[in-house]
């Protein structure tokens, strides 16, 4: 049942231009970013004389193509997620999934799947553009796999924020406002705070920045603290839409 | 299963900040009948269909769907209803096709029959030729009957629907009224309007709910025998005193109406019109027209949704 809500949701978002248009300007942003980084890396290379100057071509093109997931993700995820739950109450579909026989975590987990195989797209897009240089040198797959983990973790992380304020108001432009606004707070806590490094509160505050737990990934790093950070916040944006939906039902 | 019920509804109440909307409204349905829910705008049918289907949780009572408890197992007992609310539930960027075909899936159509079932219920609804067109495209009608499509796509038990024909044409509102009782013979169907001749042409059972309590419940029959009453409106180019009318057999009371008509009232069991053609025919009268005096559904509506305003006026 939750397959069949997110083939649901995927449905509708291929149904408008919505969907075509985010998906195609985004792997056209991602393909000329790998493209530029793919005829820099021969010129940088060759400028640094000095070994120990120069870095892997994974390094240097990944770290330029996923350094601009993140933050493309910080758009898109928001134009995306707005309209799952507040366009369905302002066209009154939601009495349609109420009334069927599907539990509320069915709906709710049916939305983020749907929205998080929408994203998945283009991550498998990003990534098989990187792979597709094994054929002409070595890959450090490694630190492709790091990246991947650590984007999807980011992405599920969005959406499940995404679909939260999308929970809460009727206006999907709202939803998206809000949803930006929390996601660059959240992504730019560490940047207002790294300078301070004495201060409790400001130690406990970098914890919460997504950036701060998905840089580690993005240089290779698999750390089980920032995937257990980045499933618990999934995990609780999904129950406070969860609840939401629910007051909805006892109280409106 | 104990009894026949498709559909218990128990005490329900729902509160809205204190003010109740619904209270203690009890009723129970077997399979077969249709059930009118009338009542003026904002008495509680909307609200009390909401908490029917499990949309809205009662603030006290309880539901039960062929024996089922809304409460302790919503996805059983929502399984068995197929709901139409006041507002369409469609998504306009899908075709028809596409649409019913989520509908069945959500609704648990298995995966073999789900095409079979898509196929039958445009056929059912008349949207045969519209498969392919964007709901967005079609016209209000049309959009209606898809309403009404996914509402009973998964043969369900008890079909709920909310002012089912407003906003159709006639020709499309007589349709739909033919598939209500085609629906309704073999299953449960609840509608709400305020279109009172519709609840004569398609219930077997009335419910008036006003200020969000019940304040008629019982066969249609019940309702049409208040309407009809003990009454004959009569027409006569000469007519006669109301003395000499009350001398008939039967007649109890004769009101002479503005008009020039004479209304005459007459005691149970008895039917005077034969009585009175003799005696007009004997006594050249000049009779014109007799025919029974109906009150209509509108008057019988107003006396019992304005009884208790009149009776806290007094």
């Amino acid at each position: 049942m939750i397959l069949n809500l997110a083939r649901k949701e995927l449905k509708s978002m291929f149904a408008s231009p919505m969907g075509w248009v985010i998906l195609s300007i985004l792997i056209f942003a991602f393909a000329t970013y790998f493209i530029n980084a793919v005829t820099q890396y021969y010129g940088m290379m060759a400028g640094s004389v000095k070994s120990n100057g120069r870095i892997g071509v994974t390094l240097f093109i990944g770290q330029s193509v996923f350094g601009l997931a993140s933050f493309v993700m910080l758009f898109a995820v928001p134009l995306l997620s707005m309209r799952l739950i507040a366009e369905e109450r302002r066209t009154q579909t939601l009495t349609f999934l109420f009334s069927a026989p599907i539990s509320l975590t069915e709906i709710v987990l049916g939305k983020f799947l749907g929205l998080f195989a929408f994203l998945m797209i283009i991550i498998a897009v990003i990534t098989a553009m990187l792979c597709t240089l094994s054929n002409w040198t070595e890959l450090d797959f490694g630190f492709i796999f790091s990246n991947v983990l650590g984007l999807c973790l980011l992405i599920a992380s969005f959406s499940a924020l995404g679909l939260y304020f999308s929970s809460i108001t009727a206006q999907p432009v709202i939803a998206g406002l809000l949803s930006f606004i929390a996601l660059f707070t959240l992504l730019a806590l560490d940047q207002f705070l790294a300078a301070d490094s004495s201060n409790q509160l400001s130690q406990i505050l970098r914890q919460l920045s997504l950036m701060h737990h998905f840089e580690p990934l993005s240089k290779g790093i698999i750390d089980s603290t920032d995937i257990a950070f980045f499933l618990l916040f999934t995990g609780i944006f999904l129950i406070f839409t969860l609840r939401r939906l629910d007051a909805e039902r006892l109280r409106a | 299963m104990i009894n026949n019920f498709t559909v218990e509804a128990t005490e329900l109440t729902r509160l809205y900040g204190g003010r109740e909307a619904v209270s203690n409204v009890s009723f129970s349905l077997s399979k077969g009948q249709v059930l009118g829910f009338l009542g003026p705008n904002g008495a509680g049918k909307s609200t009390t269909m909401k908490m029917l289907t499990g949309n809205l949780a009662p603030s006290n009572g309880s539901v039960k769907i062929c024996g089922i408890d809304m409460m302790e197992n919503p996805k059983e007992a929502k399984a068995l209803i197929g709901y139409l609310p006041e507002m369409r539930p469609l998504y306009k960027e899908l075709t028809v096709d596409e649409y019913l075909t989520i509908a069945a899936r959500l609704h648990r159509v298995s995966a073999g029959n789900i095409k079979k079932a898509v196929e039958i219920t445009k056929e059912r609804c008349g949207l045969a030729h519209m498969s392919k067109r964007l709901i967005e495209n079609l016209s209000n009608g049309y959009q209606q009957r898809v309403g009404i499509a996914q509402a009973i796509i998964h043969n369900p038990m008890v079909v709920i629907l909310d002012e089912p024909t407003v906003g159709l044409d006639p020709i499309q509102i007589r349709d739909i009224r033919a598939l209500i009782r085609e629906v309704g013979a073999e299953r449960s169907v609840i509608i709400s309007t305020h279109i009172l001749p519709e609840v004569e042409v398609v219930c077997d059972h009335v419910q008036i709910i006003d200020k969000g309590k019940l304040v008629f419940n019982g066969a249609i029959d019940v309702l049409k025998k208040q309407r009809i009453g003990n009454k004959l409106l009569i027409s006569m180019s000469n007519p006669p005193s109301a003395d000499s009318l009350l001398k008939i057999a039967g007649v109890t009371e004769v009101e002479v109406l503005a008009t020039g008509q004479m209304r005459v009232r007459f005691a149970e069991d008895v039917t005077p019109a034969e009585a009175i053609v003799q005696a007009a025919v004997h006594n050249n009268w000049g009779l014109h027209q007799i025919s029974p005096d109906q009150t209509s559904l509108e008057e019988v509506f107003m006396q019992l949704t304005y009884q208790d305003a009149a009776l806290t006026a007094a």
